[in-house]
């Protein structure tokens, strides 16, 4: 026997040792529960954690928005039925949200739904065409990977506080514009231009991390596909569309749903860029529930409550569509 | 021998645990780090920890923000510092540890009258000293005189109206190419002094919001400087929601003539604006109804939770000695909220003339503030009524509410927030 192979098999003794000592256990447990419930076991650390820090978190939710006054404890909370419901409902024209008792509520709603999927389209779009530059022969490639991903990488606080250096009325861009004979814009200032730079400014902080996966996906095609449609005289745009997308449409959609899901969850850069400023034209849901539930006093968690499990009726329809389309797209 | 120095460890191991708690006397009290805060108090904690070997005092800083947002969260669940100093006085009287049985009763009734009322939420029966009133902040306009002499024009004199101090700083303004001609926080506290000044009483005397024609002719007022370009969109203009936000970096600039904020940034304004031009603080602009500014201030209050009430009690009583509170009020650069030190006026040393002048004109102020501002400042909701006027008076400025559905969402925030917070 070689010395290599008795290390081996040594350390593989010493190995073995943990095992070899709750083998008993487990034994005496499987003969106590039946082999059917062992899986249940071996699963319950992690059933725990979910039940502790997520599916708990819901059901306290769902009692808070059921409850009324400022004070934290549930015990102190008194029962309050549906009010939260029907204050944040209570609608004249579910268009128009003036007519709403919660009119920001609304106002916050709609500003989602241009929001969500402008920037998820924008961000998918950018990042996907930076991904095909970056899956080129360029030179310096890994630098400008590094240029794209940077931003992923800062604090969104740090982020929004640059923007604002920038796009002020004394900032850097009216300071260039100024210097070029440009009159000097007000960019925060207007509803149009504020929700520009609103997508702007996220799209510019999370794009690198998109591109990051897009280009995982393009690299793992195959470059024969491409070498055989290059052959067969394919424009660069054939083999676009008849190549690239279809074999990057998996990728795609788990984009989709990560930027979507990030999308949704929008609070910190608005919070600091514009406040959900001018008015209300940027004002998003997570930032609506952040100020009803803790900003404002005083605190109204209920209605906070309510607004977010609101928002999270409309995800889950979101995703079960999600879920259908990328079904569909197994299938396929 | 040796089990028994073994034992006689044991037991003194578990006579030093047992004992721990009681021998390290110690406590936290939060604030940031502006005017009176932890920076100004930390000589006076020294020297307290000092004369009280074994009793610790450690003074953590924190930002503003994390006081207005995060602090009520942390009481509300029984957690949070021994102490802190906070500025929504009325707003978290509930968590206030009542410290009669700690401190001199009647030098803190003497000293702090006015003021201990804004500690007690509005509860008008409750004789209960629920801190002590660090300082008194008086809301208030700064002009930048060197911008008056390039121009021209004579500086309004005491009793001129808002509107004539907008037509003065306007002609100013364009005269100097200045870009702005007026500036106010975004804040609903400085927007009450226009308010109030107005006619607008805000509350009324059995705490409900009141929404009247003095508001409707400040938000009027208000709005057509903005439309005008006498004041800047990117304050209220450009932000949303009841986010706090202040542009000082315009008046050290150059950038607007009149900057309406208050009086904790003396020290500030002293330190920062220095000799780069000449600027005084102006007495209260009048509206129709009076001459008025808001007061404010802060309190150092201990809570309920904390397990050192006695050394807390102990320690803000020691801050209230007069030669300590003036120790740090000449410091922070702040004006006085005890009677006494009113009285006897405090020294600041280390403030330009120009400062000195500046704070006796803010304490000039005091006795003409309106019964309604004293009134706003101690009621509970306050902080809903100033959110909604933020909020309400940007989206008016934005074209998505009119005048009138301001004025009817700000009465319909504040008495849904009171209905939630009063929910049985």
């Amino acid at each position: 026997m070689s010395a290599s192979l008795r290390i081996a098999r040594a350390t593989g003794a010493v190995a073995s040792l943990p095992a070899r000592a709750i083998e008993p256990l487990m034994a005496g447990l499987q003969k106590a529960i039946g082999i059917k419930k062992m899986p249940w076991f071996f699963l319950l650390p992690n059933l725990l954690a979910v039940i502790l820090f997520s599916l708990l978190p819901v059901f306290v939710n769902i009692f808070y928005s059921f409850t009324g006054s400022d004070r934290l404890y549930p015990s102190q909370r008194p029962f309050i039925g549906t009010y939260n419901y029907e204050t944040l409902l209570d609608c004249g024209n579910y268009l128009d949200p003036s007519t709403c008792s919660r009119d920001l509520f609304w106002r916050a709603l709609g500003n989602s739904l241009v929001f969500v999927p402008t920037q998820v389209a924008a961000m998918i779009g950018i990042a996907l065409l930076t991904a095909i530059c970056l899956n080129g022969n360029i030179r310096g490639r890994g630098f400008f990977r590094g240029v794209f991903f940077f931003p992923v990488m800062l604090s969104p606080v740090v982020v929004a506080l640059t923007w604002q250096w920038i796009l002020q009325r004394t900032g850097v861009l009216n300071g260039i514009l100024t210097n070029l004979g440009f009159e000097p814009v007000n960019w925060l200032v207007y509803a149009n231009s504020a929700f520009f730079w609103s997508v702007f400014v996220t799209v510019w902080a999370h794009m690198g991390f998109y591109t990051i996966i897009l280009l995982a996906g393009l690299q793992a095609i195959p470059r024969d596909v491409y070498e055989a449609a290059k052959m067969d005289s394919a424009s660069h745009w054939r083999a676009f569309t008849r190549i690239t997308l279809p074999l990057l449409k998996p990728v795609l959609l788990v984009v989709f749903i990560l930027a979507v899901i990030r999308s949704v969850q929008t609070f910190d850069e608005l919070y600091v860029l514009t406040g959900g400023g001018p008015g209300s034209a940027t004002l998003l849901m997570v930032q609506y529930i952040y100020e009803i539930g803790f900003a404002v006093q005083p605190r109204n968690f209920g209605l906070a409550a309510a607004a977010s499990l609101l928002l999270g009726i409309v995800l889950l329809i979101f995703t079960l569509v999600q879920l259908r389309i990328s079904r569909g797209s197994s299938n396929g | 021998m040796k089990l028994s120095s073994l034992r006689l460890s044991c037991a003194f191991g578990v006579l030093m645990f047992a004992s721990a708690p009681a021998l390290a006397q110690e406590i936290t009290v939060v604030c940031d780090d502006l005017g009176f805060g932890c920076n100004t108090i930390q000589p006076v904690a020294d020297k307290f920890m000092e004369e009280n070997p074994g009793k610790t005092v450690n003074l953590e800083i924190v930002p503003y923000q994390s006081m207005v947002e995060s602090l009520p969260v942390q009481l509300a669940s029984g957690e949070g510092p021994d102490a802190a100093i906070v500025t929504d006085l009325g707003g978290l009287s509930r968590y206030y540890l009542d410290l009669t049985p700690y401190v001199d009763p009647a030098t803190f009734n003497e000293n702090f009258e006015q003021t201990l009322q804004w500690l007690r939420g509005g509860d008008a029966e409750s004789t209960a000293i629920n801190g002590m009133p660090t300082s008194l902040t008086v809301n208030g306009g700064y002009v930048n005189l060197t911008l008056f002499e390039q121009a021209g024009v004579e500086v309004p004199p005491e009793g001129a109206t808002w509107q004539e101090w907008a037509a003065a700083t306007r002609e100013v303004a364009e005269a100097t190419g200045t870009e702005f001609a007026m500036e106010m926080d975004r804040s609903g506290h400085r927007f009450a002094s226009l308010a109030i000044s107005h006619g607008a009483e805000l509350v009324s005397e059995d705490g409900k919001p009141v929404v009247d024609d003095g508001l409707r002719a400040a938000i009027e007022q208000f709005v057509e400087w903005h439309q005008d370009g006498t004041m800047p969109m990117d304050l209220w203009g450009a932000v949303g929601g009841a986010t706090h936000r202040e542009l000082f970096s315009d008046f050290l600039n150059a950038n607007t003539v009149l900057y309406f904020g208050g009086s904790w940034t003396l020290s500030q304004m002293d330190q920062e604006v220095g000799d780069l031009f000449d600027w005084k603080v102006i007495p209260a602009p009048c509206g129709p109804s009076s001459c008025t500014v808001m007061p404010g201030g802060g309190a150092l209050v201990a809570f309920q939770h904390t397990d050192q009430p006695e050394l807390v009690g102990a320690f803000i009583n020691y801050l209230a000695q007069p030669e300590n509170l003036s120790q740090v009020l000449a410091a922070a650069v702040e004006i006085p909220a005890a009677s006494t030190l009113i009285e006897s006026g405090i020294e600041y040393p280390g403030a330009s003339e120009r400062t000195q002048e500046a704070l006796a004109t803010f304490i000039a102020q005091i006795p003409k503030m309106a019964p309604a501002a004293y009134r706003f400042q101690g009621w509970r909701y306050q902080r809903a009524m100033m959110n909604a006027l933020t909020t309400r008076i940007s989206q008016v400025l934005n074209g998505e509410l009119d005048v009138d559905g301001a004025l009817e969402r700000i009465e319909q925030d504040v008495n849904l927030a009171i209905e939630a917070a009063e929910a049985q």
